[in-house]
Parts: C-alpha cells; structure tokens; sequence
C-alpha cells in the first residue's frame, strides 16, 4: 500500500485540524457551561461530546436533559438539530471515491461536522480516508476535552480568549468557501445570497423564532435547489472541482 | 434530571451516528442524475456561508470585532491564505480589537 502518502495524507490532515481543534476546545467550553447547568458530570459532558460531535445537536440534547423530557423527545430533537448532517454526508460521499470501503465509511461518519466537512469538501480532488481522520484525530480531542473542562472550570477562561477563539471555526469557514467564489461567479453569488437570507432570517418576524439550526436546514435546501435549477453544473464539473486549499 | 444521563447520552450518539452514517454507506455509487449532482455540489458553499454570517457577529463580545474579523477572514482568503493562516488571523484581530477598544 501507499504507506508513505497515507503518512503525509494523515500529517495534513493534522495540520488542517489544528484550527479546529482551537475553535473546537472554545465551543466545546462554553458547551460544557450548558452541560453543567443540566446536570452532567466532567465524564459524562466529555463522553457525550466524544460520542456526537455536534455543537448545536448537543445543545439542544442538554436541554432535553434539563427538561426531564422523554428518550423520544430527545431523538427527535437530536434528528432535528443534526439534520444538515444527513445533506453533508450526502455531498461526502460523493467525494469519497466508488471504490472507498465500509471501514473508512463507517469512520469517517463518525464526525462529519460543519468544520471537518468543510475541509474535506475543500480538499482538492478526491476525498482521502487518511486525510480525514488527521482531521479528525486532531479536532475531536479538543471537542470532547474542551467540554469537559468547561464543566469542570466553568468561567475560569477570560471572556476575552473565549470570544477571540470563538471566530476561528468562521475563519475556516471563509477560507473554505471564498477561494471557489472568487474563480465561480455562481458560487460567489450564491455565498452573498445565502449569507443575506440568512441575516434576515434573523430578523424577520416568525422567521427569527426559528431554531438556527432549523434556519440552516431551510435555507440550505432553498438556495441549493434554485442553484441547482438555474446553473446545473457541466458534465465535467462534479465535486472533485471542489476549492483548493 | 430524572432520566438516566447515559440513556440520555447513548440516544443523542446514536441519532447523530446514523444521520452522518447512513448515506456515506448507503449511497456508494457515483450519482449521474445533474439535478441531484448540482444540488450536492452547491449545498457546503450554502450551508457554510449561511452558518458564518451573520453568526459571527455575534460569536465575539462586540458585534464590530466580529465584523473586522469576517472582513480580515475574506481578505485573507481571497488572497489564497491557509485555514491554519485565516483563522488564526481572524481570532487576532478579534483579541486585538477588543484590546485595543
């Protein structure tokens, strides 16, 4: 096997992960404030955010927990926060190539996250199962730690290190979405209306009572279907021409 | 909380598993269909630019250290920066922002 380039496959995946793995232990922090206030233990709060991986999706599970509400309330809270997983794991695996077996499928699903979705989809040509776990070895750690300590020590971190690594995780949001903007009209315009729909989502009546999450799903939905009506993409132009890093 | 907080726990990995697991192992095939191939191929721009903005006004203590940091990132991006490079950057100008201010 090709042990050499899964080794540098796995080093890049690190590198790339170090970013998340900041922005993860910040969010995971202020996550574990949530955790706390519901009940949870350091162990529990840690093994829950090792286990799901999802900011929003175990936000909305702690406070099920704090409700007391039932174990269906709960999955379908879950499935609801977590539903733009189910469309980026869609996009993944058409990255990930036909020939990819169960074992990496099965791995990779295991965090399929805003951020470690982004830059796989940004990594350029097909997805290497190498390259993710980097990712993901690098960035869960701080995700699950940073929960963690953040019920153990709850607002012992300044505010001002919280809030200043707190925009990291957008930081690699732009880098992965700006680059392919500027070379594809389309997706240039498609970013201005989708972050524009999504401000007045905000502040629309009954559109700002939405879930963020929700407002994520819908908006995701809309604006990709109406791309994908009025530009379809060429024969050639498949995710493999997805951004360069 | 009267529930069991592992019960709890295993519901919340279990749902999120399957979500993410289910279509990396069942749809394993190339798809042809243009529609279906457009839609996946513009949903990760959407969804993150939908996610960023205007989420990262306010992530940070003062919605204009957010703004410098959205217009730091988009600089830094354009030009071709690294996510290593255009996140640190981002959270700089945040700290020294609200620094300085």
């Amino acid at each position: 096997m090709h042990l050499s380039s899964n080794r540098s496959l796995l080093l890049q995946g690190l590198r790339d992960g170090i970013p998340i793995c900041l922005g993860y232990f910040a969010v995971g922090f202020t996550l574990g404030i949530a955790a706390k206030n519901a009940g949870l233990s350091a162990f529990q709060a840690g093994l829950a955010s090792f286990l799901c991986n999802a900011s929003a999706g175990e936000y909305a599970g702690f406070q099920v927990i704090a409700e007391n509400a039932g174990y269906i309330t709960m999955a379908i809270m879950i499935l609801v926060a977590n539903a733009r997983y189910l469309l980026m794991s869609c996009a993944l695996t058409q990255k990930l190539g036909p020939e990819v077996g169960l074992l990496p499928r099965l791995l990779i699903g295991f965090d399929v996250t805003d951020e470690i979705f982004g830059v796989c989809i940004a990594a350029p040509g097909k997805l290497k199962p190498w390259y993710a776990y980097g990712v993901i070895l690098c960035a869960l750690p701080g995700w699950s730690l940073g929960t963690a300590l953040g019920v153990l020590v709850g607002n012992w971190l300044p505010a001002r290190l919280v809030s200043a690594l707190s925009v990291g995780l957008f930081g690699m949001f732009l880098a992965v979405i700006i680059p392919p903007a500027r070379k594809d009209k389309v997706i240039a315009g498609l970013v201005v209306i989708s972050m524009g729909l999504s401000y007045l989502c905000t502040k629309l009546p009954f559109f700002r009572n939405i879930s963020s999450g929700t407002t994520v799903i819908i908006l995701t939905v809309v604006i990709s279907v109406a791309a994908a009506l009025l530009f379809p993409i060429k024969d050639q132009e498949n995710t493999e021409g997805g951004a360069e890093v | 909380m009267t529930g069991n907080a592992y019960i709890y726990i295993a519901i919340m990995a279990g749902v999120s598993y399957l979500i993410r697991v289910l279509p990396l192992t069942l749809i394993r095939k190339e798809i042809t269909n243009r529609f279906v191939r457009s839609f996946l191929y513009y949903v990760p721009y959407v969804t993150l630019a939908v996610m960023t903005f205007p989420a990262i006004l306010n992530a940070t203590n003062s919605v204009w250290s957010g703004l410098l940091a959205l217009i730091v990132g988009i600089a830094l991006a354009w030009w071709g920066k690294s996510l290593l490079t255009v996140a640190v950057f981002c959270c700089l100008s945040v700290f020294l922002a609200e620094f300085l201010v």
